[in-house]
């Protein structure tokens, strides 16, 4: 499935897999970050249960030094 | 005699807010705002660097979130829907947390916020169970409509983010602070200690800055004297300052025993 990740278009091989999957995947088990899926947030005690699916739009956000 | 700041039910000893951008690196970060005394400090939201280095130190090492109030901001956002959805994220990213530092951005090159955005944006959030400290323009007619539309604090610039420049218009600060039934802070342009100290002085009930600690010669050390500025312009406010005359007539030395 191809998913657009930060606004960046990325394949995967399987045709789909859970939120919690993909943070894994991605190197950021553990990391304080926040996931909005196609415009929702998908809150994190839903990351298991989210399936995602081919065509996917997601933000994943973390906290950075602002003024 | 305990002179804490209330903002939305919750005290703070340190009337000193600080950002957390710009430093040169989360070491000198967390040094500045230690000699800051700051207890609030301001996040921003941003994309996750997918695919760098896993063990990369993040900002939340240095400034854990047990230690500090964070505040999420939505510095960047040019719409009131981009604001809005900034700080969802930041309340989900940050466990349910409410307060919140809203503002809409009107201009790249300023960076003068847009209030009408701003104001849309307030109304939604307040709605949503957001606590809202509001980065607003210095016009006493809009702060007031932001209070009623049920923000916790009002936070009027000095003059322009980043700038340097102190506060510009003293005047509308002061009829903002005397209408006002919530803190008044004041956000943005604050260049050194003695600006700090007059906002302070005028009433404010507090002061949020990044630049003037950040970009100084010394960060640790300017957030050590804006921490006493800060401290000092609040005691004065409280003493209450004499007043202004063009000639004394009563001399601090007495005017009898005179040697003649």
């Amino acid at each position: 499935m191809q998913l657009t990740i930060n606004g960046k278009p990325r394949s995967f091989d399987a045709a789909s897999f859970s939120v919690a999957h993909l943070v894994n995947t991605l190197e950021l088990t553990g990391k304080r970050l926040a996931i909005e899926r196609n415009g929702e947030i998908v809150p994190r005690s839903q990351f298991e249960a989210t399936q995602l699916l081919d065509g996917d739009k997601l933000e994943i956000v973390g906290a950075v030094g602002g003024g | 005699m305990s002179d804490l700041l209330k903002i939305a039910d919750k005290t703070y000893s340190s009337r000193l807010l600080v950002g957390t951008g710009k430093y040169k690196n989360f070491t000198e970060t967390r040094a500045a705002i230690d000699a800051s005394g700051a207890e609030i400090v301001t996040v921003a939201i941003r994309r996750t660097n997918i695919g760098q280095t896993a063990g990369e130190p993040s900002l939340l090492d240095f400034l854990p979130p047990e230690e500090f109030t964070y505040l999420p901001n939505t510095a960047g956002c040019y719409s009131a829907d981009d604001a809005v959805r900034t700080l969802r994220l930041a309340r989900e990213l940050l466990d349910g947390h409410k307060l919140v530092k809203l503002e809409v951005l009107g201009d790249p090159n300023t960076l003068y916020p847009n209030m009408i955005e701003t104001i849309a944006a307030a109304k939604t959030l307040v709605k949503e169970g957001f606590d809202v400290m509001v980065y607003c323009s210095d016009d006493p007619i809009i702060a007031k409509q932001l209070e009623e539309i049920g923000c916790c604090a009002v936070m009027p610039l000095a003059s322009l983010i980043g700038s340097g420049m102190g506060i510009l218009n003293p005047w509308n600060l002061q009829i903002i602070i005397e209408n006002a039934k919530i803190p008044v802070l004041v956000d943005a342009g604050v260049g050194t200690a003695s600006d700090a100290a007059i906002a302070m002085e005028l009433g404010c009930q507090g002061v949020l800055m990044n630049t003037a600690i950040a970009a100084a010669g010394n960060p640790v050390l300017m957030a050590g004297a804006m921490k006493k500025a800060v401290e000092a312009g609040r005691d004065a406010y409280l003493a209450g300052r004499m007043p202004k005359k063009l000639y004394s007539a009563s001399p601090s030395s007495p005017s009898t025993g005179l040697i003649t």
